[in-house]
């Protein structure tokens, strides 16, 4: 397969922390690739690696087939949104989109076309003569999405390009850039912290930890299948437990000693409710309730672990202190270096269902 | 209670300040143009358009002149440096620009006299060009400008590390080249740091005695800038002709202040605007 971005054992340091370790992935023409990690990770290096802002102890980056190790990043035709945007304070926005395009030389009437195509494409027609400060946040992603994608780059790089905007917008932001990105077809990364973005956003997720690439993958098999403890943990919202074969239905595993679970995977039922597998159901106390808005949290106390898991607001209410069934469903049980799906027993053997 | 109680400290505190300043500015700018005029505005002509006052007001001109556009572009240059790129010594040179600040003018004209005096090992070579610096205008430039170099570059390094550099890098992404760059993204950002810089830099240049002093050596109509006249008058109980100068000097001080003013008010409009 020929991928489009390519990484091949990229190193770098600065001074003496190591930022990036053995980097290697490769992207596909027309993907749009969400590189998620906590801060620090090393992902925003990455960007600025392939941006040409940062240049890589060792290995090669690659575009489109040629070796850009030593192409200055005005050489690379890369689009880039900056995480406060750095759109140009003092120029409009109708300067700030044309900027790249004067640079490259076009003609007075192929801007004046180009950047009226890229406002009306962004939805801000008719505000040219703004300047940055006078619009809202989100106007402002806006702008700086289409002073990056006005020169037409093949490859578009967006540094946490929702972190400056609030949660509301986000939102927005979020389904427009993606919408815009596939009308667009360009290729693009774009950095995130947030997993719930990088899930929802992206076609493909690499996530990093400590500089390095902990997994690559689509949401879902990231998502289902971690394949490192430090996925199994950083995705979702995981409660940890140990000797998890203590637990009913899991008492079978034997390689491993930890596991995560998500609130997903448990079903939380009242005294007297019914039960569809009643065998390796285990009780719990209930210790804390919390009002999400959409949905009630509840910690609950299981075989001195405590587990998170979720209600729906319309099911018969739960209070604290309460002793509830738990059913766990599925765990990620990991090691040292892996990380595998166990599911409960009951799920596989129909015959406990009878019992 | 609360609010009355800081009214009043309000209150002794801008006394104060206002009695502060009084004393200490106000009384004797205005004690200099008093004793100025002292005896009429005939002597205090003559004074003024003597042939050496003339030459004392036009050389000072001519330095500064040339100081504030060395240290200008020296300012930018060291401001750009310090605040885009990441090197080894950079603190070294950061702490360097700020030298002239901390060593007393005197040392500094003491410095320029060892480096191109007949002692130095520059000297013969000096000669042989035919290149006067000791006791001669190139000296006083010297001097002036290892005095007010910090100037430029203490008031923009604060900007443009405030500004970051993602809107240049933003620029250099899409291909711009440096002189682009700094032309359309940086320069608008320093435009007004720049011209506050530039117009201390001038206040400094013409006031300056103690370096100019030990380098000038004092040739009346050749090497005497307008803050050495006003000591060699003063020293010859000339003290309508000292005044007379120095309310020049002071005219020119309060024209900078003044254009000071007008370059705040306007930056500030402009910052609000953007």
């Amino acid at each position: 397969m020929s991928y489009y971005v390519e990484m091949r054992d990229v190193n770098k340091h600065f001074g003496s922390f190591q930022a990036s370790k053995n980097i290697n992935f490769g992207i596909e023409r027309g993907k749009l690739i969400g590189l998620l990690g906590p801060s620090g990770s090393g992902k925003t290096t990455i960007l600025r690696m392939l941006a040409g802002l940062e240049t890589a102890d060792s290995g090669d980056i690659i575009i489109d087939g040629k070796i850009v190790n030593d192409v200055p990043a005005s050489r690379r035709g890369i689009g880039f949104v900056f995480q406060n945007y750095a759109l140009f304070r003092y120029l409009t926005v109708y300067e700030n989109i044309a900027f790249g395009l004067k640079v490259q030389k076009w003609s007075k009437q192929d801007i004046k076309n180009r950047v009226e195509e890229m406002l009306e494409l962004v939805g801000l027609a008719g505000l040219g003569n703004r300047y940055p400060n006078q619009l809202s946040g989100g106007q402002r992603q806006r702008v700086a999405f289409a002073r990056a994608l006005a020169p037409q780059p093949q490859l578009l790089l967006l540094d946490e390009p929702f972190a400056a905007v609030d949660a509301k917008v986000r939102q927005e932001l979020r389904n427009w850039l993606r919408e815009m990105i596939r009308t667009v077809g360009v290729t693009s990364i774009f950095v995130t912290h947030d997993q719930d973005e990088a899930i929802e956003v992206a076609d493909e997720i690499i996530i990093t930890n400590h500089g390095q690439i902990e997994q690559i993958g689509t949401p879902t098999e990231i998502y289902k299948h971690p394949t490192t403890p430090f996925v199994a943990q950083f995705i979702g919202q995981s409660s940890i437990i140990e000797d998890f074969s203590r637990f009913k239905g899991f008492q079978n595993v034997k390689n491993a000693q930890r596991a995560v679970v998500r609130p997903e995977y448990i079903s939380v039922t009242k005294q007297g409710e019914p039960l569809k597998y009643p065998i390796t159901v285990e009780q719990g106390v209930v210790e804390q309730s919390l009002f999400r808005g959409n949905e009630m949290e509840l910690k609950i106390r299981v075989k001195g672990t405590q587990l998170t898991a979720k209600r729906l607001l319309d099911e018969a209410p739960i209070a604290v202190g309460e002793t509830v069934n738990v059913f766990i469903y599925r765990m990620y049980a990991f090691d040292e270096t892996n990380a595998y799906v166990v599911e409960n027993v009951s799920l596989s053997s129909p015959d406990s269902i009878v019992i | 209670m609360k609010e009355h109680h800081n009214h009043a400290v309000q209150r002794i505190l801008i006394a104060l300040s206002a009695v502060f300043l009084t004393v200490m500015l106000i009384f004797p700018l205005v004690y200099v143009i008093v004793t100025a005029f002292r005896e009429g505005i005939a002597p205090y002509w003559n004074a003024v358009t003597d042939e050496y006052a003339v030459k004392s007001i036009l050389l000072t001109v001519q330095v500064t002149v040339i100081t504030v556009v060395f240290n200008t572009v020296f300012g930018l240059f060291a401001a750009w440096t310090i605040t885009k790129f990441r090197f080894r010594g950079k603190k070294i040179i950061s702490t360097l620009i700020d030298l002239p600040l901390t060593v007393s003018p005197i040392i500094a004209g003491l410095i320029f006299v060892l480096t191109f005096g007949r002692q130095s090992a520059l000297y013969p070579f000096l000669q042989n060009a035919g290149i006067k610096i000791i006791y001669a205008v190139p000296g006083i430039v010297l001097a002036t400008i290892f005095v007010t170099f910090p100037f430029v570059s203490r008031e923009i390094i604060p900007v443009l590390t405030a500004a970051g550099s993602s809107e240049e890098e933003a620029a250099a992404l899409m291909g711009a080249n440096g002189f682009t760059i700094f032309r359309r993204v940086t320069f608008p950002h320093i435009k007004w740091a720049l011209l506050y810089g530039i117009v201390l830099c001038t206040a400094r240049a013409m006031g300056e005695f103690g370096a100019v002093s030990v380098l000038s050596g004092h040739l009346r109509g050749k090497t005497n800038t307008m803050p050495l006249y006003v000591e060699l008058l003063y020293q010859g109980y000339d003290f309508t002709g000292a005044f007379a100068i120095s309310s020049i000097l002071v005219v020119m001080a309060i024209a900078v202040l003044v254009l000071r003013s007008i370059l705040e008010y306007r930056g500030k409009k402009s910052e609000e605007q953007s």
